[in-house]
């Protein structure tokens, strides 16, 4: 299997901050990695790394094939990300954020429609295609911000809390559709605050205090902390941060 | 005056509260009661009608139709003297963030006509984790630490009713843990708290609950009572290949419903309908190995799941 995230001794500081604390880690392709971490513990500084939005002060890393501090710009189009806050044009149609996404992304006219054409009988949307993003209940709002994300089917998608406070029974239909992503190659880095989510990853990380301090299987994680569930694993590492920040 | 003294035994009263925006039914006929003292929770995803709910009982919009009481008080006919009495959180970052942590904190003692030093005690054992930095504007603080600080500013004026409005979404699970264990000692201390949340584990640490969707209550009551009113049988089923075995158990028409929860699936069946033995003999004759299918007891979460498939 190869490589598609690849990062050595990755550090990032804001002045005294240490954010980030010299991480190293490397992420298969096809793979589910979850990245999970208190708050302030360091995540979403060390994702916009990876994902070409911030230059790292000290360390090595590429992302799907490309290094992170000379060919930002590349990886950036080589990438997918989705946000909790779900970031589509509100005002626009369904298709028409499809369009304009797919259109940033470099995808040709026939391609988009083809593919758009394919999603909404894939997702059932043949009745909201021409209905404004405002519109949509969360659910749809959710799943068509993971479709989007993917339109142009990018090598790895970050998705930062994708499923926060969507109900329980969407929750699960999404994490379905991340199967499906990576049943047709792509590779999954995701975090979320929901520890039973993080059983459903293929491996998963937890940073504490700008480090990670564990990185295992769920099954392995349990097995070396003797815990009987993800959240004991979690409870038992982020208990050892010493950061005042947070 | 001490509004913590109340002698009425209902603190918040709700009937056939009802709310429309435009086509929109955010809330239809909510009807409940919480006594003093309660810990009582309001569960569920995002859109239900949580948050107008909250601004219903705080006196901020009005409801369409119905009428709900706080410590006795109307909230339309009584509205300044409700405000006086209750503690409000709400779920998007509402403190002065060119303030200081320290200039917060004494505007809404000021406002409430009151000081620090009279309720602190209150706020003591919250206050003195972001006191080293009372002279950091509220704007730079972490998430945690602003939601420490909008807790001891909601409770400086000692209320007799405190509403917190999703106080723990998007926070980590030890800093929840941690929150919740500071709701337990202000209930100790005689404030009733009506709390919202979407995280379904936190069920288990109110004295009772509402799950809410749609803008319904499918359910009130005590976490254990609704645990145990769950009307079918749940079993917990592994095997070797997870996602061929939801997919197998979606195909098998006596199985109700089936969805991941964390390392296992959960398995509804209808009283009667399949055994366990019978189950396993059908996904060993599609390829499963090393099955393991154990019955076990709902969590809050099957049962929001359960309510929803049926009622909506």
């Amino acid at each position: 299997m190869d490589t598609v995230i690849k990062v050595e001794n990755l550090t990032k500081r804001f002045g005294d901050f240490t954010a980030v604390d010299n991480i190293s880690f490397e992420v298969k392709r096809g793979e589910i990695f979850g990245f999970l971490g208190a708050n302030g513990a360091g995540k979403t500084t060390a994702m916009r790394m990876l994902c070409g939005l911030s230059i790292p002060t000290e360390g090595k890393g590429t992302v799907a094939g490309y290094d992170i501090f000379r060919q930002p710009e590349l990886v950036k189009k080589s990438i997918g990300y989705m946000s909790q806050k779900f970031s589509m044009y509100e005002d626009l149609k369904v298709w028409e954020n499809l369009e304009l996404f797919g259109g940033i992304y470099g995808m040709h006219d026939k391609e988009i429609k083809r593919k758009t054409d394919e999603l909404m009988g894939r997702l059932n949307f043949e009745e909201e295609r021409d209905q404004l993003v405002k519109s949509l209940p969360l659910g749809f709002k959710q799943k068509l911000a993971f479709s989007v994300s993917i339109f142009h089917h990018p090598q790895v998608v970050f998705l930062d809390e994708p499923t926060g406070g969507v109900d329980p029974i969407t929750r699960r239909r999404f994490w379905e559709m991340i199967y499906d992503a990576t049943a047709s190659g792509i590779t999954v880095f995701v975090t979320t605050h929901y520890m039973d989510e993080a059983e459903y990853c293929d491996r998963v990380s937890i940073m504490v205090d700008g480090r990670i301090e564990a990185l295992d299987s769920p099954m392995n994680l349990k097995r070396t902390y003797n815990a009987k569930n993800m959240d004991e694993v979690f409870q038992q590492l982020a208990r050892k941060s010493t950061r005042k920040a947070d | 005056m001490n509004i913590s003294d109340n002698s009425s035994p209902i603190a918040i009263h709700c009937e056939s509260v009802s709310k429309n925006y435009k086509k929109i039914e955010a809330l239809k006929n909510i009807n409940f009661d919480v006594k003093r003292g309660e810990i009582f929770g309001i569960i569920g995803p995002d859109g239900a009608g949580k948050t107008t709910l909250f601004r219903i009982l705080t006196t901020l919009i009005l409801p369409d139709n119905g009428t709900a009481t706080i410590d006795g008080f109307d909230v339309v006919a009584s509205y300044k003297e409700i405000r006086k009495r209750v503690g409000y959180m709400p779920g998007r970052f509402s403190l002065y963030q060119d303030l200081t942590v320290e200039e917060n904190l004494e505007f809404f003692a000021t406002v409430f006509n009151t000081t620090i030093e009279e309720n602190y005690e209150l706020i003591k054992d919250i206050y003195i984790q972001i006191e080293p930095f009372k002279n950091r504007r509220a704007g730079k603080l972490s998430g945690g630490m602003k939601q420490k600080l909008a807790l001891s500013c909601a409770l400086i004026h000692k209320p007799s009713v405190l509403f917190l409005d999703e106080p723990t979404t998007g926070v980590d699970p030890v800093s929840r843990k941690e929150f919740w264990g500071m709701l337990q000692k202000l209930r100790e201390q005689g404030i009733t708290i009506l709390v919202s949340t979407p995280y379904m584990d936190e069920a288990s640490l109110c004295d009772r609950i509402a799950l809410i969707q749609n803008g319904q209550f499918l359910r009130i009551d005590t976490p254990e009572n609704i645990v145990g009113q769950f009307a079918d049988i749940l079993w917990a089923a592994k095997s070797d290949n997870m996602h061929k075995l939801l997919e197998d158990l979606r195909n098998d028409e006596q199985v109700k419903s089936s969805f991941a929860f964390g390392d296992s699936i959960h398995v509804t069946v209808e009283n009667g309908q399949l055994t366990v033995d019978s189950l396993k003999k059908y996904l060993i004759e599609r390829g499963h190995k090393n099955i393991e299918i154990q019955p076990i007891e709902p969590t809050i979460e099957d049962c929001f799941m359960e309510l929803s498939n049926t009622q909506i």
